[in-house]
């Protein structure tokens, strides 16, 4: 089934729809790793977005049960050079055309997905339109035009859990009770860890528990008054989707919570702390989305490659207090990836140590954090 | 981390001739080493005896020893020239395994001399398989079960613990030379018994079978900060069970999740770590088991290698450039991708294309030779293709091996009666051969699922998938053309699906019954055409500014096409015998000339081993089969001056009539004057109007014909067929039976043409001679003497420069008839002219109006640089402009000689002739013939003895020269034993000897004694049929137990004479610019 592309500046990209009739608007982006396509497709930050795979050939492992970040689809369409109908591999239990296809989500090959890449990379990610209906090119430009900015849009509602949760066993298990009356399970020698959803990934859930924390997962608006109640032996910032300037209720908790308790942020959540210590954030021209970038950790002057998936970043500039310190650093465009407090226990980072999909160089961080707790048990 | 202060002088050892499992990646690669260790200012002395490298050539390095990798010669280097350290990981197995030895005398410790890339306990660690497998176990990795095994005894007992199949291995080896699965018992014990022969320290592996489990690769890289990074994944299309080097495989990683692959990362990573390589590339190869994802580690090579150079072609990322950078101190952050200049080297290519490479085997090549793959390597050389998509990446790859079919399936006219029955397919299927990929198409025509393939197979339905897909368009198309429904009725979506697809024009013409020109146009006239992308090493991520592309049907173009004065260069594609990296060196030497006179050098390739597909060697790259089709469409995208035919071997000539006469410039030598020489009737009137002398013949196309001339010339007669290189299915043939048998059987090769037959010169010297000409002077670039007689293919021939015998007659009489030939031809650039002479008369055997494969042996003799200087005639200029005014005699001696694969084929003679074998070459170069030619031989692996006992055994014919070269040897003090009628005839003519049996006379008989270590150097020269099968047997134990042997009596003096130098005096080693200066 044919399928147009519009970008808001009126650039064409032909393709066929490989899970059947569609029309949906995002911002367009591009994702260069050449495998993890299920936990990409899967992951909150997605969130509002139409991803292109820098990888022609998508689908050629099919799907699992496993391999998932979230609950659900979160791209709002998947854009890739041909579609791989005959999957292989000895986990897969079906087809990608048929798991998209089961959430509504379209899935278009055929088109020159390195040139949709080049004119992002060159003119900045857009918004784009995408039909099997309208094939007017005029008309689905116009479409992606109308369609919501990502700039100034708090995507984190939409994801962010709707009631808190507990993660237990690689599950969650909703407590069904309030804040108010919640228990920590009693768990001998364990981290409880409440993490602040703005659209976690779950192998972030996993990389923790499997630190033996115990994680209490609470929707994005909780307010600092009911973290503070739950006595968490630290706190931890998700990733998320969308402009972290945004998420204001968000930044208020955080900054409200900075200097009560270790905190960890990841993204969105690295990107909430910068605001929440007074700094500003940007959007990129195309952001970094991938599972090559090169990060320097400077205090120790390694490399490490790391997975990625963000369109905001830190100014550095922006935070004054001298305190605050830049712990990472982009190689390829030198932007800021990390942050450490000299004084008080708080660090982020802007990639994704938890992968998935990605390298396993950054797990170290996880460590970081549980070092982190520890030395301010009791405190 | 800077780069290292406190060294300033580096030795790099390169990887001697091109032999099967190491071949021109180790120039490539040691090439890079050596410009990235100048480029830092450091003092790089190289030793490398191949003279067809760009590594050796004088600006390569600062001072080049072109001498014989040994520990030896190494050493003797090492005292002259007092290295500060050595970078042994640049030159295959080869330099890793010489490094080795020299560190085991501690001559480095002595001098000081630092090992760097890779110490010796970490080459141990990596190389020694129980080392390896307790490193293994350490990080809790697993490994195949296996056992060591030091003898037979140990052999059988280690094969019961494990049982079968299993897969025998020697350690310390080549290739995987040595190597094989194991059934039954009865295959072991003989398995057992090669790898313990072939081992280097007598010791093999046995191993759990994995055959079947899909396999992949990883490169890998680490710095002195222990940063890591992984280059490129690789999975292979042939499951284990064949050897990496003779399977397709596919980069990056098709059917692995995210998961899979970083488990396999971490594993890498692991690896690289515990074995301790401190800097440089690593390759690691992986077996997963197909149904439950089980990973076990298989083995690392702790250096650059033939998949380090493919994955830096197929990633854009100069693996052993920056090898040898982090081997000086620098880290992965401090050093720049070349590619988008903004980023460094710190990070992980991503691509955005699909990479195949397919071998390119030669088993046509070796009569008897068994075409099957299995563990050892057997192929000759390899070409690789990108595409947006497998099937055009697969298609692509296999229109560039050049092997006569334009895609897959549906290249040549169908024919019911000549498809195979299922059960040779299924046959086809199970044992995996040179054609296997054909027999997957060929299944698929008749029906076979693809599950009952991979049954057959166990290659991932992922791949076999895309091969239906390409099946069932060609089904539709055919359907289409019955109907008369032809390209020019199509609609645009299906003409652009069918080229997606990577369906070639002469596919399509095959198909609708039309020509390649008709679809080309009917296409076009459409607008399907190609565009280009560039391969960036980021998926487009960063801006990328090294020109090198590739073709695809797709949206966007990414052309840079400059205003520019520019000239493509044709490459010589896949290596092969009788076309390989001499050729590649040419059109290098082409590039580098253009450039240097400000024109775009724009080079078209399909070979990812070579320094012509180097990033940096042209202005432009394109990645890409050498076919009318895909040329054209270049030359249509870049518009140049012209394009240069003349360097690439055979291939660029054999499509530079169809690309002229599509309208293309031919620079040089034009296709007119290239046919002339290719065409027998018009080179023989020619010949005749210059009064020069060639050998009576003749043209046949059938068998009565060919009769007819024979019995005109007289046997023994030379027959050929027309249009091929390397001397494919050229035979000597003696009587008119043969001749039959001959016609009948070996014409396949170019069908349709002709079979050339000549009459053989027999005990003529023959001669070789480049020579190059601007139109109006020709300069002799030199003369070279063979050492074998005529009749041994000249690819073969061992040789020398300048001649040794010819007088000065005959020499200026062959200067004049090279003149008068190129004056006549017009040839502008470069020419090859074989000659024979007998009896003071001088024939000429063969004109080849192109570049030879001795044009580098020659240009390292003398140190005149002869491709660049005919690109730059080839460009308008004037040789006396250019400052050679004429022939450059060096003061040194040269000796060539070939490297031959036999030891890769079991039963196949080695006895040489009018076929060519070799693979490689080295060069020998000292101050007389013997020295010179006694290197020559040490750099092939002969090692002449000084002593001790030496066998004879010649044909009558060969009788009496045999009588000098026994005296010469019996003076030297060597024993000398022979059989019946060589002996007599020795003590007949008093050279004392002891006559031993042949095989046939019962035993102990000569054999024996060559299994016995008793016989240190083999002189066996034999003529007819039964002398040869009879002499089999002597040849196969020679190679065996590696003892010097030579099968012609010219051979044989040129080795007495080599003896006799070394005994008297030895060796020196002199740098090449030494020589020259």
């Amino acid at each position: 089934m044919k399928a147009l592309l519009a970008l808001a500046d009126g650039t064409v990209f032909r393709g066929c729809s490989f899970t059947g009739p569609c029309e949906t608007a995002g911002e367009v982006v591009f994702n260069t790793s050449m495998s993890g396509y299920q936990e990409i497709l899967t992951d909150p930050s997605y969130c509002g977005q139409m991803v292109t795979m820098t990888y022609p050939l998508i689908g050629n492992y099919g799907i699992n049960n496993e391999d998932v970040e979230s609950d659900r689809i979160q791209v709002k369409a998947l854009l890739v050079k041909e579609y791989q109908e005959y999957p292989s591999n000895w986990r897969s239990q079906g087809s990608l055309a048929d798991y998209l296809t089961a959430s509504d989500i379209p899935g278009i090959e055929g088109i020159d997905t390195r040139a949709l890449t080049r004119h992002i990379r060159l003119q900045g990610a857009m918004k784009a339109a995408l039909s099997t209906e309208d094939l007017d090119p005029d008309s689905l430009a116009e479409k992606a035009r109308q369609s919501p900015d990502m700039a100034g849009s708090d995507l984190v509602k939409e994801v962010t859990c709707k009631e808190p949760m507990l993660w237990q066993d690689g599950r969650f298990v909703n407590p069904g009770i309030d804040l108010d009356q919640f228990q920590w399970p009693d768990r001998p020698g364990s981290w409880r860890v409440v993490a602040m959803d703005f659209g976690v990934k779950l192998n972030i859930l996993r990389s923790l528990e499997k630190r033996r924390c115990t994680i209490l997962l609470v929707p994005a608006h909780v307010d600092s008054k009911a973290i503070n109640r739950l006595e968490p032996d630290g706190l931890f910032l998700s990733n998320g989707p969308g402009d972290p300037a945004a998420v204001t209720y968000a930044v208020d908790t955080i900054r409200d919570q900075i200097g009560r308790r270790p905190i960890f942020g990841i993204c969105l959540g690295h990107q909430l702390i910068g605001l929440a210590l007074g700094g500003k954030t940007f959007k990129l021209k195309f952001g970094h989305r991938g599972a090559n970038q090169a990060v320097k950790d400077l205090t120790t002057g390694k490399v490490e490659i790391t997975s990625q998936n963000h369109g905001f970043c830190v100014a550095m500039e922006s935070l004054k207090d001298p305190a605050i310190e830049l712990s990472h650093i982009n190689l390829n465009d030198m932007t800021v990836e990390g942050l450490i407090h000299k004084k008080i226990p708080l660090f982020s980072v802007q990639y994704h140590p938890e992968a998935s999909p990605g390298p396993h160089d950054a797990t170290y961080l996880f460590d970081r954090f549980i070092k982190m707790m520890k030395g301010h048990q009791g405190r | 981390m800077p780069k290292r202060t406190d060294i300033n002088k580096i030795l790099i050892i390169g990887s001697g001739p091109i032999i099967i499992g190491q071949a021109c990646e180790f120039d490539y690669s040691g090439t890079q080493a050596c410009k990235a260790l100048m480029e830092e200012g450091y003092e790089v002395v190289l030793i490398n005896s191949n003279p067809a490298t760009i590594m050796t050539d004088p600006e390569t390095a600062h001072r080049t020893y072109i001498e014989p990798i040994t520990p030896e010669i190494v050493a003797k280097i090492i005292e002259r020239e007092r290295p500060h350290a050595i970078l042994p990981t640049l030159g295959g197995q080869t330099g890793l395994n010489t490094a080795a030895k020299v560190a085991e005398t501690g001559l480095l410790e002595k001098l000081g001399v630092e090992m760097i890339g890779a110490s010796i306990p970490v080459i141990r660690k990596a190389e020694e398989r129980e080392q390896f497998r307790d490193a293994m176990s350490h990080i809790s990795l697993r490994v195949p079960e296996n056992g060591i095994a030091k003898d037979m005894d140990q052999a059988r007992e280690v094969a019961e613990r494990i049982g079968y199949p299993l897969i025998i291995r020697a350690s310390f080896t080549l290739g995987g030379a040595g190597s094989g699965v194991a059934y039954n018992r009865e295959e072991m014990e003989g398995l057992a018994k090669a790898g313990l022969d072939a081992s280097m320290i007598s010791e093999i592996i046995i191993e759990e079978s994995l055959i079947g489990w899909k396999e992949y690769e990883l490169e890998v890289m680490r710095d002195f900060k222990d940063n890591v990074v992984i280059i490129c994944s690789i999975e292979n299309f042939d499951p284990m069970g064949i050897h990496t080097g003779d399977s397709i495989t596919v980069a990056p990683a098709q059917t692995l999740t995210d998961k899979e692959y970083q488990a396999m990362r971490d594993a890498a990573i692991a690896i690289i770590r515990e074995i301790g390589v401190e800097t440089g590339g690593s390759n690691i190869q992986f077996a997963i088991h197909p149904e439950n994802g089980e990973m076990v580690v298989i083995e690392m090579n702790p250096r650059v290698s033939r998949s380090s150079a493919l994955a830096s072609k197929a990633t854009g990322f100069p693996i052993a450039k920056i090898a040898a950078k982090l081997a000086i101190g620098y880290t992965l952050d401090e050093i720049a991708n070349d590619i988008t200049r903004e980023t460094l080297a710190s990070f992980e290519p991503t691509i955005d294309y699909c990479v195949v490479k397919i071998p390119r085997w030669t088993f046509e090549k070796f009569p008897g030779a068994e075409d099957m793959l299995t563990t050892p390597v057997k192929s000759v050389g390899e070409t690789m293709a990108i595409g947006r998509t497998f099937k055009e990446a697969l298609q692509k790859a296999i229109r560039s091996l050049e092997i006569g079919r334009f895609g897959l399936g549906s290249d040549t006219p169908q024919s019911q009666e000549s498809r195979p029955d299922i059960h040779e397919i299924e046959k086809g299927l199970i044992n995996p051969d040179s054609n296997r990929i054909f027999h997957i198409y060929e299944a698929l025509g008749q029906g076979m699922t693809l599950k009952r393939i991979y049954e057959l197979t166990r290659i991932d339905p992922w791949f076999l998938f895309h091969i239906q897909q390409i099946h069932d368009l060609e089904k539709r198309l055919r359907h289409m053309a019955q109907k008369g429904f032809g390209p020019g009725k199509w609609d645009l979506e299906l003409l652009k699906k069918v080229k997606e697809y990577g369906f070639s024009d002469v596919q399509l013409a095959s198909i609708f019954d039309t020509d390649e020109q008709t679809i080309r146009e009917t296409r076009k006239s459409k607008g399907i055409e190609p565009v280009y992308k560039l391969v960036d090493t980021c998926a487009a991520e960063f801006e990328a500014y090294t020109p090198y592309y590739y073709s695809t049907y797709e949206q966007e173009n990414e052309i840079r096409s400059s205003g520019k004065r520019k000239v493509v260069i044709l490459g010589g594609g896949p290596n092969r015998i009788g076309q390989g990296i001499e050729f590649d060196y040419c059109c290098v030497h082409a590039s580098f000339a253009l450039r240097k006179m400000g024109i775009e050098s724009i080079m078209v390739n399909s070979n990812p081993e070579t320094v012509s597909t180097d990033y940096d060697t042209s202005d432009k790259l394109y990645f890409e089969p050498l076919t009318r089709e895909d040329v054209l469409n270049i030359v249509e995208q870049e518009r140049p001056e012209g394009i240069i035919v003349q360097f690439g071997g055979q291939t660029p000539l054999n499509i530079s009539a169809p690309l002229a006469e599509a309208g293309v410039t031919i620079l040089g030598t034009s296709p007119n004057s290239i046919d002339l020489a290719e065409d027998r009737d018009h080179f023989q009137d020619l010949l005749k109007k210059l009064n020069i002398e060639q050998p009576e013949n003749g043209i046949a196309v059938n068998k009565e014909e060919a009769i007819r001339v024979a019995d005109k010339i007289g046997y023994p007669v030379l027959v050929r067929p027309s249009f091929v290189l390397g001397g494919r299915a050229m035979e000597i043939v003696y009587d008119q039976v043969d001749l039959e048998f001959y016609m009948e059987t070996a014409v396949k090769v170019s069908p349709g043409k002709p079979v050339l037959i000549d009459r053989f010169l027999e005990d003529a010297t023959e001669i070789d001679v480049d020579a190059i000409s601007d139109g109006e002077d020709t300069i002799i670039g030199g003369i070279m003497e063979h050492i074998e007689e005529a009749g041994i293919h000249s690819g073969d021939s061992a040789c020398v420069l300048p001649s040794i015998s010819l007088s000065r007659e005959i020499l200026e009489q062959i200067k004049d008839h090279t003149g008068a030939i190129v004056r006549e031809l017009d040839v502008k650039g470069l020419m090859n002219i074989q000659y024979a002479v007998k009896e003071d008369i001088v024939y000429v055997l063969e004109v080849n109006p192109r570049a030879s494969r001795t044009v580098p042996f020659v240009s390292k003799a003398t140190g005149v640089p002869l491709a660049k200087l005919a690109t730059k005639v080839i460009m308008g200029k004037y040789l006396k402009d250019l400052g050679l005014t004429r022939e450059v005699q060096p003061s040194h001696i040269c000796c060539k000689e070939s490297a031959f694969p036999f030891v890769r084929f079991p039963n196949v003679d080695t006895i040489l002739g009018p076929e060519m074998r070799s693979t490689g070459e080295v060069m020998g170069i000292d101050s007389s013939f013997g020295l010179a030619f006694a290197k020559s031989q040490l750099a092939v692996g002969q090692k002449l003895p000084l002593s001790g006992t030496v066998f004879i055994s010649v044909k009558d014919k060969d009788k009496k020269a045999s009588q000098g070269i026994a005296a010469m040897l019996h003076d030297a003090g060597f024993k000398i034993m022979a059989t019946g009628g060589t002996s007599a005839f020795l003590l007949d003519h008093g050279i004392p000897n002891q006559r031993v049996n042949k095989v046939r006379q019962g035993r102990p008989h000569i054999v024996d004694m060559i299994k016995n270590g008793e016989i240190d150097l083999i002189i066996n020269t034999t003529s007819n049929k039964r002398a040869i099968s009879e002499s089999y047997s002597i040849r196969r134990a020679a190679l065996a137990f590696d003892t010097p042997y030579s099968t012609t009596i010219a051979g044989a003096k040129a080795m007495a004479l080599a003896i006799k130098s070394m005994i008297e005096s030895e060796f020196g080693v002199k740098t090449i610019q030494e020589y020259h200066s």
